[in-house]
């Protein structure tokens, strides 16, 4: 039973790793942008689907594979941003941000769509060499998990570094803090609004590429997880970087240790309740510390 | 082809009133429902269920909107001190967890396979003639529904959620309940979602998970973009135009040789979302522009004269613009 449970942490641990990096990406898009871009999902899957060609077609190995998803979701979010988004953020509404994120819905349907009129519906797998399980005391954890887990810490340090190092990466935490301070100091959303953009779809795509080694990419790969990386930023508070991680990681976690009481097929259940408990108790989210989320 | 003519107008009188529901909430009430889905498929499983005890149909009718009504109070009170984007989160999450439901609850839902004979009112006794007696009803229902809310935007009530939606601040200095209006506001336009369920449950006999996806809550979004989101005359148009859309696509997209299946129907999910960032974009008004609705006094009422607060309350949109634009340039 104890074995059972540290079991299901690791590999809630794992899971949130990689949920982390399209939930920041998330967090960094509303923080910047000021709206939710539920194309993020899409993003998610162009990043798996870029990953998966370069690594069938042309054998690329799994970092390469990745930077091709960052790079590949990035330059299209970026795009389908340019395109679709960008225009309706510049009308005078009080409601833009819902606009906008009701465009984002069409815009994620229109990408899901493509991509499923060019690879049809079906499963496809990555080339990756298998490789044994490692066993640690009584615990297993896949060489993919651990892949993962690497990757996504290694991701999330060079992140950590940007937004603490670099003028830019400063200014977007800025930004995400408190606004109207950040446009005191001169920093101009707008001009990091592409930076963000780009950044935060490139993460989407890392994220999908990385679940869809570990199973397979179909044109719904994002759309699935979009419930859950919504709750990791949620519970996040939606405007912290840093609470985004933690998020993710105990949603993670809260969606295996779950599966102790429940059926797996209502671990997005979980997200959607974890979303309520954080609402009702607190709603600015469990790591949030500066505002922006309240009215 | 009369009969699949006579169940598409029925599946558009079933659209309007999701519309209307989605007009009431959005364009009037200026919150977003994104999992009209799961509010469609609450009225329908709960009014389909009901119906297998013996319950009469109107009652069950009822009853269904009366469960998604009380649904979207719950959400949009638990959202109530946040920006209106977690309404939007949580209504998109609440849609899954109700497919999910449906999906995996076989002793209440039938699971995958779905809920098969569904009664229907009069069924037996009319025979060949129901499908037409049916789309009545649906019709009678949208257009009652679409009477009502006419009156209900026009009374002091609408002119209070309007208010509310424009700013929520001033509606509060000026002594409006915000947080009622808004969850009165929420349940009208959840429960007339809820009644569509139901009347969509009863119209087709059998239910299931497939007939609950979220490119529903699209094609409603669609459907009350296209009309004019703050309109209850767009809503009806946006519907019928949408069913005639949804229909076009399917036979222009059978004629393109060479497509699969699967690619067909992408094709035709491709253009419905395309169409919907386009309107967005070019005509977020729609082909009915928000007015605002008559301010005049009912005839051989005294007159009043319209103060300065009531003018910026009732010519909402037009004076929340100007005041908005100055500020976002800045």
């Amino acid at each position: 039973m104890f074995l059972e449970l540290v079991q299901l942490i690791v590999n809630g641990l794992v899971m949130g790793a990689v949920i982390a990096l399209p939930a920041l990406g998330l967090t960094l898009i509303f923080s910047v942008l000021g709206f939710i871009n539920f194309s993020i999902a899409a993003q998610m899957t162009i990043g798996a689907f870029a990953g998966w060609l370069v690594n069938t077609q042309l054998h690329w190995p799994l970092v390469p594979v990745l930077v091709v998803a960052f790079v590949v979701a990035g330059l299209l979010g970026v795009a389908s941003d340019r395109v679709a988004l960008a225009p309706m953020r510049k009308r005078p509404s009080a409601h833009m941000a819902l606009m906008v994120a009701i465009v984002s819905i069409a815009l994620n349907l229109a990408l899901e769509n493509a991509l499923r009129f060019g690879f049809g519906s079906g499963l496809n797998s990555f080339e990756m060499p298998i490789a044994r399980d490692v066993v640690i005391g009584e615990i297993r954890i896949g060489p993919q998990q651990m892949h993962n887990l690497g990757i996504a810490l290694v991701v999330s340090f060079v992140l950590a570094a940007f937004f603490t190092v670099t003028r830019v990466g400063k200014a977007m935490r800025a930004v995400a803090d408190n606004p109207d301070l950040a446009r005191l100091k001169g920093i101009d959303p707008a001009k990091l609004s592409n930076l963000a953009t780009f950044i935060g779809m490139g993460l989407a795509g890392i994220g999908g590429a990385l679940l869809a080694i570990d199973t397979s990419v179909d044109p719904s790969t994002g759309a699935r997880l979009l419930l859950i990386i919504f709750s990791a930023s949620v519970v996040g508070g939606l405007t912290s970087l840093s609470g985004a991680v933690l998020g993710a990681l105990l949603v993670g976690v809260a969606a295996e240790v779950s599966l102790l009481a429940i059926p797996p097929v209502y671990q997005s259940a979980v997200a959607f309740l974890a979303i309520l408990a954080v609402l009702l108790v607190r709603p600015s989210g469990l790591f949030a510390g500066a505002a922006g989320v309240r009215k | 082809m009369t009969s699949y003519l006579v169940f598409m107008l029925t599946l558009a009188g079933i659209y309007s009133l999701m519309s209307l529901g989605l007009v009431t909430i959005w364009g009037q009430g200026g919150m977003v429902n994104l999992g009209l889905v799961g509010f469609f498929a609450v009225g329908a499983y709960a009014s389909a269920l009901l119906s297998q005890t013996g319950i009469p149909i109107g009652l069950t009718l009822v009853a269904g909107a009366l469960v998604a009504g009380l649904v979207g109070i719950a959400l949009s009170y638990v959202t109530r001190p946040l920006r209106g984007d977690y309404l939007a989160i949580v209504t998109l999450g609440f849609a899954e967890l109700i497919r999910l439901i449906a999906t995996n609850e076989k002793w209440l839902t039938g699971g995958s396979d779905g809920l098969a004979g569904i009664r229907s009112p009069l069924k037996l006794e009319l025979g060949t003639l129901h499908p037409y007696f049916y789309l009545l009803v649906v019709w009678a229902f949208a257009g009652a529904a679409a009477l009502a809310l006419t009156r209900l935007l026009r009374s002091p009530y609408g002119r209070a959620i309007r208010a509310v939606r424009d700013d929520e601040q001033v509606a509060a200095v000026a002594g409006k309940a915000v947080l009622q209006l808004k969850l009165k506001t929420f349940f009208i336009g959840s429960a007339l979602t809820g009644l569509a369920g139901g009347l969509y449950a009863h119209l087709t006999s059998y239910i299931a998970p497939d007939g609950f996806v979220p490119l529903l809550t699209i094609y409603i979004f669609l459907a009350a973009t296209a009309g004019g989101y703050t309109r209850v005359v767009g809503a009806i148009v946006g519907s019928l135009a949408v069913v005639v859309l949804l229909e076009g696509t399917r036979f222009i997209a059978a004629a393109i040789p060479g497509l699969n299946a699967v690619q067909v129907a992408s094709m035709r999910e491709f253009v419905i979302a395309v169409g919907l960032i386009v309107i967005m974009h070019l005509r977020p008004e729609g082909m009915f522009k928000s007015v605002n609705q008559s301010s005049k006094p009912e005839p051989g009422s005294k007159k009043l004269p319209a103060t300065f607060t009531q003018r910026s309350v009732l010519n909402d949109q037009h004076a929340h613009k100007a005041a908005v634009a100055p500020v976002r340039a800045a």
